[in-house]
């Protein structure tokens, strides 16, 4: 082992000690925590698993140790802290300053064991082009817990996209931090279709003239319970960010959005939108939307809004009455609702398989 | 067999009744015009005929070849071959007005026990329905009506009729919101599609639309009930001397003539 990689060694082995350490403060979050207040994350906590304190020491690709952590703070964030207490390995990817990479990087996390932690560092240099596919996806009941950190250099575009198709019964948290430089343009698309319950968690900071896109696509059936919580600050002037996510919600299921806007003193001419669209199918879905907005400058545009809806009975009476029976209506119009965040995929084999995965899931439901 | 008989059919919406015991007979081939001042019922007939579950029937019976109408669901009425072209025709972003189209099509035609286009020869058949009613095929990838100018709802309804060939089509004020060139070509469609298979109502307000689409017969509503009916003489009478010559009260003659 060469000097490096034994102060690597030592500085991971530091960092996991911090989070285990903060973590045992820190607690899994209550409903009594506003950040937690619609998800009730007990069942997490009741799984049996190994508390002692991990000693794993893994050697790490000089310069990872630069960026690993340093955007996904583990002080006020139980599952962050988590999982940079006991990750086993990072997918670590770096794109130098100026590369234009073309084809989509997929990387899927299918579930191995009872827990994982997946840990996601992306560097992207300055002025660099890539896209990213994370896919969540596994069998039976576990727990994912899984961190992102992104970092985009001044100038780059970068395509972010997370699919969660977990199992039915499996638990899922997944935060990702976005570190967006100057003039960056982000866009994060989540797409939560599986799960018994899940939170995905999308925090982005933006710097001068940065262009953020967050969009969203939740559906929950069942029991399943999604909660959607996304945070973008505004730390310096010139931003734009448009946040659009959209929920079908179905049976007993329930959903939570929580849109947090924050706009430093500094960033003045920051021009902000967020919506929030929900379709609720039956009586007995749930969802809390809400809107968190935090302005300290006077110079800026920020909207946003909120809906809940049924499918529109115009709507429906118009198709039924040129022949399409009723249940396949539902579906056309609930596939309708959907059809414009699916649109703004710009991965086309990602584009195609969401599009059959969502008209199987409508037809099924229709049938 | 007449193709539609409405016997003493009664209708009301929440607490209120508005067709209150109409009665109308309707054989294949013809065209009738339903007229009448606004709040006088003519749109809930026809929202009732196609199965709009807003309005509930309290009396009365509808027979549709021999089948009770009033029994079944919009879309088996609209498979079995009754169009309503809506006044207020339904935008619906993110389907396609080809797909929207094209399932409608299906829908019917497996009823019918026959087999279900693909996109091609769907195309195919709906060419020269397009060119019928000078419509751009760009409409067809367009959203269902969204974005649509309200000449293009009108003329899609109708192109829609004319690709799902009903027996019974119900045109509700189908001239409303047209400039004249719009209303000839509309017009110059449902004029096509008259045949001695299929019966025709049109519902309308003014009597303009009826010099481009000529009735067999028009009858005349007022407060849910038809108070008089004759030929196409009647909507001439009509335009001469107003709803009030008949002793109707038309609130939007009053206020014109304010």
């Amino acid at each position: 082992m060469t000097a490096v990689a034994e102060q690597t060694g030592a500085w991971l082995q530091q960092l996991r000690e911090a989070a285990f350490q903060r973590f045992t403060e820190l607690g899994f979050p209550t409903t009594h925590d506003e950040e937690w207040r619609f998800t009730n994350v007990a069942p997490i906590a009741r799984i049996k698993w190994d508390r002692r304190s991990p000693s794993v020491v893994c050697q790490l690709p000089d310069g990872l140790s630069s960026h690993l952590a340093k955007y996904a703070p583990f002080q006020n964030h139980a599952f962050v802290a988590l999982n940079t207490a006991f990750f086993h390995d990072v997918t670590y990817i770096h794109i130098p300053r100026g590369q234009i990479v073309g084809e989509p990087i997929q990387i899927a996390y299918d579930s191995p064991s009872a827990i994982s932690h997946p840990r996601t560092l992306i560097v992207v240099g300055p002025d660099a082009h890539c896209t990213i596919v994370e896919t969540y996806s596994g069998a039976g009941a576990y727990f994912t817990n899984a961190v992102t950190e992104i970092v985009a250099g001044s100038g780059s575009v970068v395509d972010h996209y997370k699919v969660q198709l977990e199992s039915s019964s499996a638990f899922h948290v997944g935060v990702m931090f976005a570190s967006l430089g100057r003039s960056a343009n982000f866009s994060a698309t989540s797409i939560s279709l599986g799960g018994a319950l899940v939170r995905n968690e999308v925090s982005v900071t933006l710097s001068e003239g940065t262009d953020a896109t967050l969009n969203g696509l939740y559906l929950v059936n069942g029991a399943q319970h999604v909660d959607n919580h996304t945070s973008i600050e505004h730390a310096k002037p010139h931003g734009t960010s448009h946040e659009l996510y959209k929920g079908i919600l179905d049976g007993r299921a329930s959903a939570v959005f929580n849109g947090r806007i924050i706009v430093r003193q500094d960033a003045q001419k920051t021009d902000s939108k967020q919506t929030n669209k929900n379709l609720v199918l039956s009586d007995e879905a749930v969802i809390n939307t809400k809107p968190e907005l935090q302005i300290f400058a006077d110079d800026v545009r920020c909207t946003h809004g909120a809906t809940i809806g049924q499918l529109d009975a115009e709507s429906m009476f118009y198709l039924q009455s040129r022949g399409i029976g009723k249940q396949d209506a539902r579906s056309l119009l609930t596939y309708a609702f959907a059809q414009d965040i699916i649109d703004r995929v710009k991965v086309q084999s990602l584009k195609d398989s969401l599009e059959r995965i969502l008209f199987e899931k409508f037809h099924e439901r229709a049938h | 067999m007449a193709l539609l008989e409405i016997k003493d059919l009664h209708a009301t919406v929440g607490d209120r009744e508005i067709l209150k015991g109409i009665s109308l007979t309707i054989n294949s081939g013809e065209v009738h015009a339903i007229m009448g001042p606004n709040g006088s019922g003519k749109s809930t007939l026809a929202q009732v005929l196609a199965g709009r579950d807003l309005y509930v029937v309290t009396a009365g019976q509808v027979i549709y070849e021999g089948k009770d109408l009033l029994a079944m669901s919009p879309e088996d009425r609209a498979r079995e071959g009754i169009f309503l072209a809506f006044q207020y025709p339904v935008e619906i972003p993110g389907v396609s007005n080809m797909y929207f189209l094209k399932a409608a099509l299906n829908a019917i035609r497996k009823h019918h026990g026959l087999e279900e286009l693909d996109a091609m020869d769907f195309i195919t058949l709906v060419k020269d329905r397009m060119k019928l009613l000078e419509m751009d095929q760009e409409l067809l990838n367009r959203a269902v009506n969204t974005g649509f100018s309200g000449g293009e709802k009108k003329r899609n309804e109708i192109f829609q009729m004319a690709v799902l060939k009903p027996r019974l089509a119900i045109l509700d004020e189908t001239d409303s919101g047209l400039d004249i060139d719009a209303l000839r070509t509309v017009a110059a469609g449902v004029n096509a599609l008259r045949s001695p298979d299929r019966a025709m109502i049109v519902v309308t307000h003014y009597q303009r639309l009826l010099n481009y689409i000529v009735p067999d017969y028009v009858h005349v509503l007022a407060e849910g009930r038809i108070v008089k009916s004759g030929g196409k003489e009647l909507a001439l009478e009509l335009e001469e001397s107003g709803y009030a010559g008949l002793g109707i009260v038309d609130e939007e003659e009053a206020v014109g003539k304010l």
